[in-house]
């Protein structure tokens, strides 16, 4: 299945263009949602939110609110009966029965300002009686706990999600591989481990906003802030009961998204309370308290793991269980559990394995996708167990890694074999960079120094079979426009569209336009853009519609010149011939076509390249087992390692040096992989060290910039060396895979397992923060 | 509400406007003006995508009553290139790839802009500090205060080719 590219010369692939869109992005011309102008007709929404984690609504009184003067629509639950969700529809619009989170939408209203809306919003009375929460997912996952969703049974669900009805459990992932009673038994060293890991915000600094409008004919239109507007379009249409073609989505420049505009959140509720005053745009803009409140949270983990191994260092066991802080609602979140599942062994051969992996139902935010889908917050315990492992038997932390992690033909923990793998070279490259076995002295006589490394492994997380499209369209002068269905983020997917493209047909770079913004009426279908699969989905379905306009051009050329398009080719522009030497520009052709000899008539039309991709070849995994043929499309694989420094009066940690090595397959922008690198180190280094969404009886503590603080430009270590290593993927386009998400995985573990060289602390979790640090410290009687 | 007329000169033009007493200058510049470049991301002075310069100095927009501004001279993203030609600042951090997802970069490039005006030559440190205020989450800062250095010293030779 590789992708041909015979004669691509000269190619933009591997070339560091800059992005595409960093000139408008850089003058202030760049056009997110908020920025479009709706003039005088525009209303403003509000949502009336629960402020109780869990409680039954007895009743929802709005007939003040609907008469407060400029409120022109009032809406609730009792509107709406449908439900929403991407793998498990377990949510509706508006709360109907009961509320179950901090920040639950009861209510929505729209009016002439948003004053006017806050106004109303305040006239709304809401009777509830209080029942009792569910905070702690362990807790959650057991018989005494209070059920969140009776109707569990009835949702529908994607055939791969395995709910638990009756309990708090909406999906339980197993696996069980070879005999880890048996295998104990040979160990030579065992550790056992409990870790926990808080809920994060995924801080885009763009807050959520959409923008609705029902048209005169009665379709809906949704503008919004959005990495999913076809998911959207089907999975809002379905919850309102219309035609998917009736709902479009328009999505313009996105100011960031790392899963949190993925699938469907607030958009709905914009809809919803647009379909009352037909014909007006109403918008909801997320304040960045409502933001911190309720938009998708990276899921809480409590884990517990146990591994083994024998006297040379390898691994024979490993048991793992994982429960998911999944919050209120799961439609998104069951995936994470099960791909956390399946990748359960980390980056490691490991013979015999038992894993349960739980989605537990809280009254917490609602869980969503963030960067590493699950992998992180996995890894974050995984790898430091896996360094302790190894200090077990005085084995060198890279060394024993050396031994268990994953090489080409591996055996993986669902059964299959691991394709080529660059994974061993990422290590040694990301040791070598740090410098490992070499200790440099601290800065100051009372800090400590130390570097830690840790593994990776990430699949791309969606259903078997999540499908891109991609359509290229040719002007008069020859220049190409790529239609595209997934979304630029900041990590430069569309610059890299436009590469493959040009590449793929055989055009300048210069040459290569992106059709934005996305819309779903005329941008052709791609899944999501979610789980670092557009550069190799999406590519692949751009190479396949550059390769369709490059026939259709040579077939013209073939016919009006009596050769064989086999020997024409085009190159930089310009069809040629092999064989005769004949040259023509795709000048005037690709729109024209070419005249006839002798007057005769034409010979072609203007052109317009089509080609989609979906893979086709993952199976299922069997429910007891979680063993099959082939769990997911590939595993993008990579090392990171950090040298911090620990002040031992103040607890504080800095990163002073950061390192990265990722196989991404092919580098086809290598610069763009490199910002993906450094981007998703600071990411991970912000979670590990800063990061924590404090949830007090199910009340969020922090929700501000002030209180819940992200790195900054004094946080950052003074160096990070990013390493590209280039293994190619038998599937992708030029041999690319995914590093999006990857860059922030290991992380956590890297920099828990600096700290522990430094001064010999682990905590529970993070974040690590200079008073828990200091604390673990004065605790293990290093500091008095 | 009452409503206010002032004349404020933005980007060297002298534009008119009735803003009401409780609206900010973000808001100014958004709904009334269009000038939209100026990105709201917190609207409470702790995120600094909304950065301008007021009177030579970069503020947060959203912590600036519009009515204040009557007489005075604001400088937004959309007036640094002139006729088409990019300002070295924006040149710099489209070089360095210091872009992203854009939504901090408007308030990154007017706090650039501000740095080098009081302190052409900044060290790694002084630039790191000057946008402390300016969240960004998707390039991890590395790029921009590459840009930033970039910038010092293209001014720098633009400097030194003026006196040549």
């Amino acid at each position: 299945m590789a992708v041909e590219h015979t004669k691509p010369i000269p190619s933009p692939i591997g070339e560091n263009k800059p992005k595409i869109d960093a000139r408008v992005k850089s003058t202030g011309a760049a056009i997110y949602a908020d920025d479009i102008q709706f003039g005088n007709n525009l209303l403003y929404a509000r949502i009336k939110r629960s402020p109780h984690p869990h409680a039954r609504i007895l009743s929802v009184d709005t007939s003040k609110a609907a008469t407060v003067p400029g409120v022109k629509a009032v809406v609730t639950g009792d509107d709406y009966p449908g439900y929403i969700g991407l793998y498990l529809q377990d949510r509706t619009i508006f709360c109907r029965d009961k509320v179950r989170y901090v920040g639950d939408p009861v209510a929505g209203v729209a009016a002439i300002s948003e004053e006017i809306a806050e106004k109303a919003l305040d006239s709304i009375k809401i009777e509830y009686e209080l029942l009792d929460p569910v905070l702690d997912p362990e807790f959650g996952a057991g018989p005494n706990a209070p059920l969140l969703h009776p109707d569990l049974g009835h949702y529908e669900v994607a055939n791969f999600i395995i709910p638990k009805p009756g309990t708090n459990i909406s999906n339980h992932f197993k696996i069980r591989k070879g005999n880890v009673e048996t295998a104990w038994k040979q160990c030579t060293a065992i550790i056992e481990r409990k870790y926990r890991i808080p809920h994060i915000q995924h801080v885009p600094i763009e807050p959520h906003v959409a923008i609705a409008q029902v048209e005169q004919s009665g379709e809906i239109t949704l503008w919004g802030s959005s990495q999913s507007p076809f998911a959207q379009r089907n999975l809002i249409a379905k919850a309102l009961g219309i035609s998917q073609s009736d709902m479009r989505v328009i999505a313009p420049y996105v100011g960031g998204g790392f899963g949190s505009k993925a699938g469907v959140s607030m958009e709905s509720l914009a809809v919803a309370i647009a379909m009352k005053v037909p014909g007006r745009p109403i918008k909801l803009l997320l304040t960045r308290e409502e933001e911190f409140y309720t938009a998708f949270v990276r899921q809480g983990l409590v884990s517990y793991y146990k591994m083994g191994c024998d006297e040379s260092g390898k691994i024979l066991a490993m048991e793992n269980t994982f429960y998911w802080d999944a919050g209120a609602y799961t439609e998104y979140g069951v995936n994470i559990t099960r791909a956390s599942g399946y990748s359960s062994s980390g980056p490691y051969e490991v013979p015999n394995i038992k894993t349960d992996s739980y989605c537990v139902y809280t009254n917490h935010p609602v869980g969503g996708p963030m960067r590493g889908f699950g992998m992180p917050e996995m890894h974050a315990g995984l790898e430091q167990c896996i360094d302790e492992l190894a200090l077990k038997l005085q084995i060198d932390p890279v060394k024993f890694r050396e031994i268990n992690c994953l090489k080409t033909g591996s055996i993986l923990v669902t059964g299959s074999k691991m394709h080529a793998t660059g994974l061993p070279e990422c290590l040694q490259k990301t040791a070598e960079a740090i410098r490992w076995g070499q200790d440099s002295p601290p800065s100051s006589p009372n800090k400590r120094r130390g570097k830690g490394i840790a593994l990776m492994w990430k699949a791309p997380a969606m259903p078997p079979n999540a499908g891109s499209s991609a359509w290229i369209e040719l002007a008069e002068d020859g220049y190409i426009t790529v239609g595209v269905g997934g979304q630029d983020l900041g990590q430069g997917a569309f610059t890299v569209a436009a590469q493959m493209a040009a590449a793929a047909l055989g055009v300048p770079y210069e040459w290569a336009r992106v059709a934005t913004p996305v819309d779903t009426r005329y941008s052709p279908y791609e899944w999501q853009t979610v789980a670092s699969r557009l550069t190799w989905s999406m590519g692949n379905a751009i190479v396949n519609a550059a390769q369709d306009a490059r026939r259709q051009i040579l077939d013209i050329a073939a016919e009006a010149w009596n050769e064989d398009a086999d020997n024409l080719d085009v190159v930089n522009g310009v069809v040629i011939s092999y064989k005769t030497e004949r040259e023509l520009p795709l000048e005037n052709l690709v729109v024209y076509g070419l005249p006839k000899d002798d007057d005769q008539g034409w010979i072609g039309g203007p052109i317009i390249g089509r080609g989609n991709f979906m893979p086709t070849y993952v199976t299922g995994l069997d429910p007891e087992t979680g063993q099959g043929e082939r769990a997911v499309v590939h595993y993008t694989t990579g090392a990171q390692a950090v040298d911090v420094e620990v002040d031992l009066v103040t607890g504080r940690v800095d990163v002073i040096k950061g390192a990265a090595a990722f196989d991404v397959g092919k580098a086809i922008n290598p610069d763009l992989v490199k910002a993906q690198m450094e981007g998703g180190f600071i990411q991970g280094m912000s979670s590990a060290l800063f990061e924590c969404l404090q949830l007090k009886d199910g009340v969020l503590q922090n929700p501000s910039f002030v209180d819940y603080r992200i790195a900054t430009s004094t946080d950052i270590p003074d160096e990070i060396q990013t390493i590209i290593v280039e293994v190619p993927q038998d599937d992708g386009p030029w041999g690319a895979r995914g590093i999006g998400e990857h860059a922030m995985v290991p992380t956590i573990p890297a920099i828990a397992n600096a700290i522990y060289a430094a001064v010999g602390v682990r905590l529970e979790g993070p974040p690590f923060t200079s008073e828990k640090i200091y604390l673990a410290m004065q605790d293990a009687g290093i500091v008095s | 509400m009452a409503i206010h007329r002032i004349f404020p000169t933005i980007n060297g033009e002298l534009e008119q406007v009735d803003v009401p007493s409780n609206m900010t200058l973000l808001k100014m510049l958004r709904e009334k003006m269009a000038f939209t470049g100026t990105k709201n991301g917190c609207s409470a002075g702790e995120c600094g995508a909304c950065t301008v310069l007021l009177n030579n100095e970069p503020v947060n927009s959203c912590l600036v009553l519009a009515v204040e501004c009557d007489g005075a001279d604001i400088v937004t993203i959309e007036g640094l290139a002139q006729d088409g030609k990019l300002a070295l600042v924006q040149e710099a951090i489209i070089k360095s790839g210091g872009v992203q997802c854009g939504f901090c970069t408007p308030g990154v490039l007017i706090n650039t802009m501000a740095l080098l005006d009081r302190n052409p030559n900044p060290s790694d440190s002084q630039i790191r500090e000057a946008l402390v205020g300016n969240l960004c989450r998707c390039t991890g800062y590395i790029r921009i205060i590459d840009s930033v250095k970039k910038t010092a010293q293209m001014l720098k030779a633009e400097r030194s080719e003026l006196w040549q």
